[in-house]
């Protein structure tokens, strides 16, 4: 047998491959062999969604051969699968053997097309989906086609000019017919046909209705369209460029997914927010536990928590000057005493973890959960204790039991440096190549070539830094010291040999973890902290080092995955000591807690002890949920034998099940999954991220609905909600949390019936309006909390209605343990229900349906792979980022490019009706007193780049004046920048302005000498610098480019018509412009006409924008206004500016159905 | 020292990435735009006295000759039986009518910016291109060919519709007429005679032979190379009247300059008394219900007469210095409001 390559194109379903370490997978391939001698291949799925963490893969059970090379030959099975779909985590089927047995397999066998084979010599398989059929290329649906608002509303007025044009069109026709009427005798200047007849008037009309559409037709704005496209592109690349939305940690910008929504950022009127790793860091931090009840609260943890995050802000700022970072344990101090090589390897992979996130930090989250913030535990000093006392005197016990499970219950992965080491070369390569807006980026960036000279810059430092990563830590200062834990150990502790210390200080085989999780990369560290180490992890063996360096190697017996419904997950092993079968197991504290064994229903004595754990346990895990602690309890269950086989063949019949596969794995866990010892439980805390207070609060300013959707708990997520400011302590906090329905309806007509009282009488509210406005708002601050199963059943038909009137009257919306598809039916029904602009932002899969269901879709880069980022519209690094994203970026796009909608249409119709009117004077015979070329050019080069430059550059407020007074936001939410009257206004100024640019020249030549063109002339140069005016007294700030740009336009027309009626002197007939230009731009007439009609022209819309600005400022211009001011008299006017706006947009957030009611200006 | 590797990404911090160019912010204000409008208002109302003043000045003289009335002079003519009708024109002049004198004849209710109409010439034929002498733009149908498939040169609607009109103009002394000398070199623009229009070169010494195997347009009289017996420069497509003509006027009441009084002892302008303006009557206009005049002008810097222009800036002017007194009312009060509040 012998392997041949193939291209790519050349795969297909059924053939055998093989694929080797490095190399990318060609297409979706049941893995059948590989070189491991466990039977396992590793795959980086980055490419497919991001993440940086190896999946496993394993054999189809019963295939693998080991240590043999693959021999195709001998399959002689046939593969049944399901049909294509784009579901990455689910795939079934079975191998049925010649005699007849079936063998399932699911995803874990599954290699993706698109991504990598990793840290496995070669893979090899039979390919069951190619192409187009590849689970990677059917996720590849290509980014959503979203209609921001503004384009929606254009398109309908786009709709209008063409009624427009066709009422003008019929106006030219049904002229041209009544003309042709008024004579009896043709006279000499209507041409007949051919054969000398004359077409009849009517047919006349008919045809000329044809033919005004063809000279009119540029009042439908087609380029407009262009336009857009190209202000869109301007702004998005002022977006990505801004650099305080970039993150440096990551080395990442924001990141712009969807090209066509930028102006949608600035009219959300609701946001939607995850909580975990979006409003917090999901970068978890072990902080507590308790074990048999004993609560074990780490001080020193905390304590050294709280030294980190400053050093962490201080390593931002000194990043540019290059300063070397202090290690968080000095070596020299390790050295001296030593608490056993557990707290070293620890604190060598924290130096090197953190070098190597901040290196390949170019190649976005390098390895998930890795910093220093993460992987060290610093341990109590009484668990400690307890633990070493265990360990001295016997082999198991509750604690070590703890412990134990808390290293092996979970499915990470444990991978050498030198392995990172290659996958951080390898990725730089096509570190360039995510995201859609990347491509396009990368020509508005500094041209690809120095990409690619960064790139590999970047590349070489990466493996400088790798190479020697501890080399450096050796010398640096020490920053924290932790003698004092060290201490404590010591002399229990047998000291390890010095040349033991080297082995691991030169690092070469350090182990790193790769957890799916952040909560399990945190647990696993915490063991680690404690002594016992996860070294390695087969899909048949997982071996734990002992804090006595005894290594102990579990045999796997069966891992019961982690899924929603059950929220738990298990490990069943045998003990490689007592041969026992025990299985530890995690989850929920609910999940566990009601399948203890046999805790409330017995009072036995032994029992009894159990109970009071429980109890124990139970009040520190609400003492947990209290502290915004994420809790998960730990138990074990000895299994015997028997039970166990019998368990197991059944176990084994659903694993091959082809239906109901699901269901049946389910009913076998749940099966198993009971009578449990209680170990203990944890508290991790999830911080939250920086600025989200500020945030939340800026985003409720601006007139914004922020509602938290999570899956965590209601203690947990309150707590969080408190802690950002979402709700305040001073709220009226309504909980829905019931399974009845009836219950539920009842309480929320009580609730919407009480609140409706209170907003019906304002009696009260008109009383202290003016000198409590905290009342009011009080009043109002309604904050409600409801659960997943009620929410759904709010959310039902008839109670749908009560739901969403609720959700009008509140502040502050908080739904805990929802499920993915119950955040995106939320998002959609509160966007269908209340016409609302939404806003999604999540960072992890679970976010991904809200994320696309909203009108703009945020996804937060961060712990939790990509998947949120990949179906998001933007992408941005962290919470805080949203309130410049949408105050600052949403404004300015949303009004730069209102602006320039209405403008366009403005200038359309403006420069179209000169024509028209001139048809009133020339028979309606459709003739243009514009040279057909000039009238190209005049769209084309005379009047595009102003208003491209004005929909990407105007700024009417600055962007500190945007951040600190929010409210400014709310014209975007009411669409004020561009309404169906701001259309019509525009149309309106536009036929007036054309009135006059062909009128003031009509009287004044009128009965003169004057040629068509020569009359034309004056024509076209008056309407171009009346556009070119409307707009400079449309600009609201004026940079070099304005002045370049617009002024360029006026030179470029002179320049460009002049050469043009110089050059040829027969071209281009009938027009014939030759001379023309020249000869009026002798004639003092056409300077005096080209001034007076540019005056009276834009005098009413200067004189508007004047009385308006004079008499009733809008709030924007009074924010200009603001900024002239000098700083400290500034913030006292925006103080000033805030209180006001406070007692008067309290009122009318009550009542949205009512339009809201005009501060009193003064 | 910044390190590409770790931020590779970040991007410039230029004052045109992060938009904070340097910007001039106008904002409009009462305050403000007062002193404009008023600067604006009365720069317009100079100029617009300027104008005026200066159009008064102008001397205008317009006659109707189309003789629509049966008591018109020209009246006989309208009937278009009648072949080579003259008629007479008397014209009093009470004081010198200064000079230089343009005579313009014109038109009205004519619609010489039809489309249709507009198109049909042949260029290629205008600027002497024999070949389309042989084969005539399409553009020109149905004035291309004649009946008999001769090609008319110059072929169109515009060239066969040619004014055709005549003039002379008498200097009553004491009975007896005394031809005014008209000039009509140079009537029509430079470029038009100099560059645009060319005639077809000779052929073996003649004119006319270059014309050879085309037809006059239907309407002429006399074919292109005799259109001016007594210039042999002012004929073919180089002849003044028929450039004049050619250049289309954009509005259907216009007038054309026909010629100028430059010449002899009437350098100076027509002196008082009295004229007979002898017209050969050839143009049909009654049928559409046009007029035909004359218009005897003089001229300024800012052309002929022309009284909307000054009115306009004059109006336009008071209208800038109005508002910049209501906006000073509007100012006071609103500043006075203001801090009252």
């Amino acid at each position: 047998m012998r392997l041949v390559k193939r291209r790519w194109k050349d795969v297909r379903v059924g053939d055998f491959v093989r694929v080797l370490s490095n190399q990318i997978i060609p297409a979706d391939i049941l893995l059948l062999h590989t070189s491991d001698p466990n039977g396992v291949c590793h795959m980086e799925t980055a490419n497919l969604d991001g993440e940086t963490n190896l999946k496993q893969r394993r054999v189809v059970p019963g295939f693998s051969t080991l240590g043999k090379p693959f021999q195709p030959q001998t399959f002689s099975s046939t593969v049944v699968c399901e049909n294509p779909n784009n579901n990455l985590n689910v795939f079934k089927g079975y191998v049925e053997r010649p005699d007849k047995r079936r063998t399932g397999f699911g995803i874990d066998s599954l290699l993706l097309r698109g991504c990598t084979v990793r840290n496995t010599d070669d893979a090899a398989g039979i390919v069951v989906y190619t192409g187009h059929e590849t689970k990677s290329m059917l996720n590849n649906s290509g980014p959503r086609y979203k209609r921001s608002k503004i384009e929606r509303k254009m398109n309908t007025d786009v709709l209008f000019c063409v009624l427009l044009l066709f009422f003008m069109c019929l106006i030219g026709a049904l002229g041209h017919s009544i003309w042709l009427e008024t004579f009896t005798t043709m006279p000499s200047y209507i041409v007949p046909d051919r054969n000398g007849n004359y077409t009849p008037s009517v047919l006349a009309g008919f045809y000329m209705f044809f033919t005004m559409i063809i000279l009119l037709q540029v009042m439908i704005p087609v380029s407009l369209y262009v336009s857009i496209e190209l202000v869109k592109m301007g702004q998005i690349f002022f977006i990505t460029q801004d650099v305080e939305l970039y993150d440096e940690e990551l080395d990442s910008r924001v990141q712009c997914r969807a090209l066509n929504i930028t102006e949608d950022l600035g009219q959300i009127q609701y946001v939607f927010s995850d909580k975990t790793g979006t409003l917090t860091e999901n970068k978890m931090v072990f902080r507590r536990c308790t074990i048999l009840g004993t609560e074990y609260c780490h001080d020193e943890n905390a304590a050294r928590l709280a030294v980190v995050s400053g050093a962490n802000e201080e390593e931002e700022d000194t990043l540019y000057q290059q300063t070397k970072l202090p290690p968080l344990f000095p070596l020299e101090e390790l050295q001296d005493s030593h608490t056993g090589d557990k707290n070293h390897a620890n604190t060598q992979v924290t130096a090197a973890n953190r070098r190597r996130s901040r290196v390949a930090a170019g190649a976005q989250s390098d390895m998930a959960f890795s910093t220093p913030l993460e992987t060290v535990v610093v341990p109590d000093r009484k668990l400690m204790l307890e633990v070493d006392r265990q360990m001295a005197s016997i082999l198991c016990g509750p604690y070590l039991d703890f412990f134990l499970a808390l290293a092996i219950c979970n499915t990470v992965v444990v991978s050498t440096v030198t392995a990172q080491r290659e996958r951080v070369k390898g990725r730089s390569n096509s570190a360039y190549s995510g995201g859609s807006f990347h491509i396009m980026g990368q020509w508005f960036r500094k041209g690809s070539l120095r990409n690619v000279f960064s790139s590999m810059k970047f590349f070489k430092r990466g493996e400088d830094t790798l190479a020697d990563p501890f080399a450096k830590d050796e010398d640096e200062p020490d920053m924290f010291h932790s003698s004092d834990v060290s201490d404590s150990t010591t002399g229990q502790k047998v000291i390890s040999s010095e040349s033991e210390v080297k082995r691991s200080l030169s690092g070469t085989e350090e182990v790193c973890y790769e957890a799916h999780s952040p909560d399990e990369a945190a647990l696993i560290h915490a063991a680690k902290a404690y002594g016992f180490t996860m070294v390695e992890r087969t899909p048949y063996y997982v071996t734990v080092k002992l804090p006595d360096d005894t290594l102990l190697k579990f045999e796997v017996l069966d891992v019961l995955t982690f899924d929603s419904t059950r929220r738990r997950m298990s490990i069943i092993v045998r003990h490689p000591h007592t041969n026992e079968i025990i299985m530890y197991t995690k989850g929920a504290d609910s999940a566990i807690m009601e399948r203890l064994g046999n805790v409330f229903s017995d009072m036995s004595q032994v029992d009894n002890v159990a109970k009071q754990i429980a109890v124990k346990t139970q009040k520190d895990l609400d003492m947990y949920a209290r502290d915004g602690l994420r809790t998960l309890c730990f138990a074990k269950k000895v299994i015997s034998e028997k039970e166990f086989k019998a368990w197991f063949a059944i176990r084994q019949e659903a694993l091959s099940a082809i239906d109901e596969k699901e269901e049946r794995l389910l009913d076998t866990a749940t099966y198993i999954e009971n009578n449990f010892t209680l170990l203990g439980a944890t508290g991790i805390e999830d911080r939250l991220q920086e600025s989200v207070p500020e945030t939340i609060q800026a985003l409720r300013r601006a007139g914004m609905q922020v509602w938290v959707l999570t899956g965590d708990k209601p203690e947990t997520a309150i707590n969080i909600a408190y802690s950002c400011k979402l709700l305040d302590h001073e709220d009226l906090v309504f909980t829905f949390s019931t399974n009845r329905k009836s219950v539920c309806k009842m309480r929320l007509e009580d609730t919407l019936g009480e609140l409706r009282r209170s907003s019906l009488s304002p009696g009260a509210e008109v009383q202290f309006r003016g000198n409590n406005s905290a009342f009011t708002l009080m009043e109002h601050s309604i904050g409600l909390v409801i659960d997943g199963p009620t929410l759904s059943m709010a959310m039902s038909d008839d109670l749908v209605e009560q739901f969403v009137e609720l959700c009008k009257h509140c502040r502050a919306v908080l739904c805990c343990r929802v499920t993915p598809l119950q955040k995106s039916s939320v998002v959609k029904l509160i966007r269908q229900k209340l016409r609302v602009m939404t806003l999604a932002i999540g960072d992890g899969a679970n976010d991904v349906n809200m994320i696309q269901a909203a009108d703009v879709g945020i996804g937060v880069s961060g712990q939790e792979g990509m998947q949120a980022v990949m179906a998001s519209d933007f992408a941005i690094t962290r919470f805080k980022h949203l309130q410049r994203l949408l105050l600052v970026h949403g404004h300015w796009c949303y009004s730069r490019l209102a602006n320039m909608v209405i403008y366009f249409f403005y200038k359309n119709v403006a420069y179209v009706n000169l024509l028209f009117w001139y048809q009133f004077y020339c028979g309606f015979s459709a003739t243009a007193m514009i040279d057909y070329w000039l009238m190209i050019f005049f769209n084309l080069l005379f009047t595009s780049a102003p208003p491209i430059m004005f929909g990407i550059m105007d700024k009417e407020v600055s962007d500190s004046t945007l951040l600190s007074l929010p409210e400014l936001y709310k014209k975007g939410q009411h669409s004020e920048g561009y309404k169906r009257s701001t259309f019509w206004i525009a149309i309106l100024d536009a036929f007036y302005q054309s009135l006059v640019c062909f009128f003031i020249p009509y009287w004044t030549y009128n009965g003169s000498d004057i040629g068509i063109f020569s009359f034309g002339t004056p024509m076209n140069t008056v309407s171009l610098f009346t556009i070119i005016l409307h707009l400079a007294i449309e600009i609201k700030s004026w940079t070099v480019v304005h002045w370049v740009i617009m002024i360029g336009s006026v030179l470029v027309y002179f320049i460009v018509t002049l050469a043009y009626s110089a050059i040829c002197t027969s071209c281009n007939p009938p027009s014939n412009p030759y001379w023309i230009m020249h000869k009026q731009m002798a004639d003092p007439m056409f300077y005096l006409v080209c001034i007076l009609t540019t005056v009276v022209a834009l005098l009413p819309r200067y004189t508007l924008h004047v009385l308006r600005g004079t008499l009733a400022p809008s709030p924007h211009l009074s924010a200009r206004q603001l900024e002239r001011l000098p700083p400290s008299h500034r913030e006292q006017r925006i103080r000033e500016w805030r209180g006001l706006r406070d007692t008067c947009i309290s009122p009318s957030l009550r009542s949205q159905e009512h339009s809201s009611s005009p501060c009193p200006s003064a | 020292m910044k390190n590409e590797g770790e931020t590779a990404e970040r991007p410039d911090n230029t004052a045109f990435t992060q938009q904070r160019l340097p910007a001039w912010q106008p904002i409009l204000s009462a305050g403000i735009v007062i002193p404009g409008f008023l600067l604006i208002g009365l720069a317009f109302i100079g100029i617009g006295v300027g104008l005026f003043l200066t159009s008064q000045t102008i001397q205008v003289l317009e006659r109707d000759y189309t003789g629509f009335d049966k008591d018109s002079p020209c009246f006989s003519c309208t009937n278009p039986n009648t072949q080579n009708c003259t008629c007479e024109i008397t014209i009093a002049l009470s004081e010198l009518f200064k000079g230089p004198i343009f005579f313009y004849y014109g038109l009205s209710n004519y619609y010489q910016n039809f489309r249709k109409y507009g198109v049909s010439k042949d260029y290629y034929q205008l600027t002497g291109d024999t070949k389309s002498f042989k084969s005539p733009q399409e553009s020109c149908s149905p004035f291309d060919f004649d009946s008999n498939k001769n090609v008319i040169v110059p072929c169109g609607a515009i060239a066969n519709s040619m004014f055709n009109d005549t003039f002379e103009l008498y200097h009553i002394i004491n009975g007896t007429k005394k031809q005014v000398p008209l000039d009509g070199k140079g009537i029509s623009w430079w470029t038009d005679y100099n560059l645009k229009y060319r005639n077809p070169s000779f052929v073996n010494g003649s004119f006319a032979k270059a014309f050879d195997g085309t037809v006059k347009p239907i309407n002429w009289p006399k074919p292109a190379y005799e259109l001016d017996l007594t210039d042999q420069s002012n004929n073919g497509f180089l002849n003044q009247d028929f450039l004049v003509w050619m250049r289309r006027s954009a509005l259907p009441e216009f007038r054309k300059l026909y010629r100028r009084i430059t010449e002899g002892d009437y350098s100076a302008g027509l002196p008082a008394g009295n004229y007979s303006l002898t017209v050969h009557y050839n143009y049909p206009v009654l049928t559409f219900d046009g007029r035909k005049k004359v218009f005897f002008s003089n001229v300024s810097w800012m052309g002929g007469k022309n009284d909307f222009l000054g009115i306009a800036y004059l109006v336009v002017g008071s209208l800038c210095v109005v508002m910049s007194v209501v906006m000073l009312i509007v100012y006071a009060k609103f500043k006075f409001s203001d801090d009252d509040a």
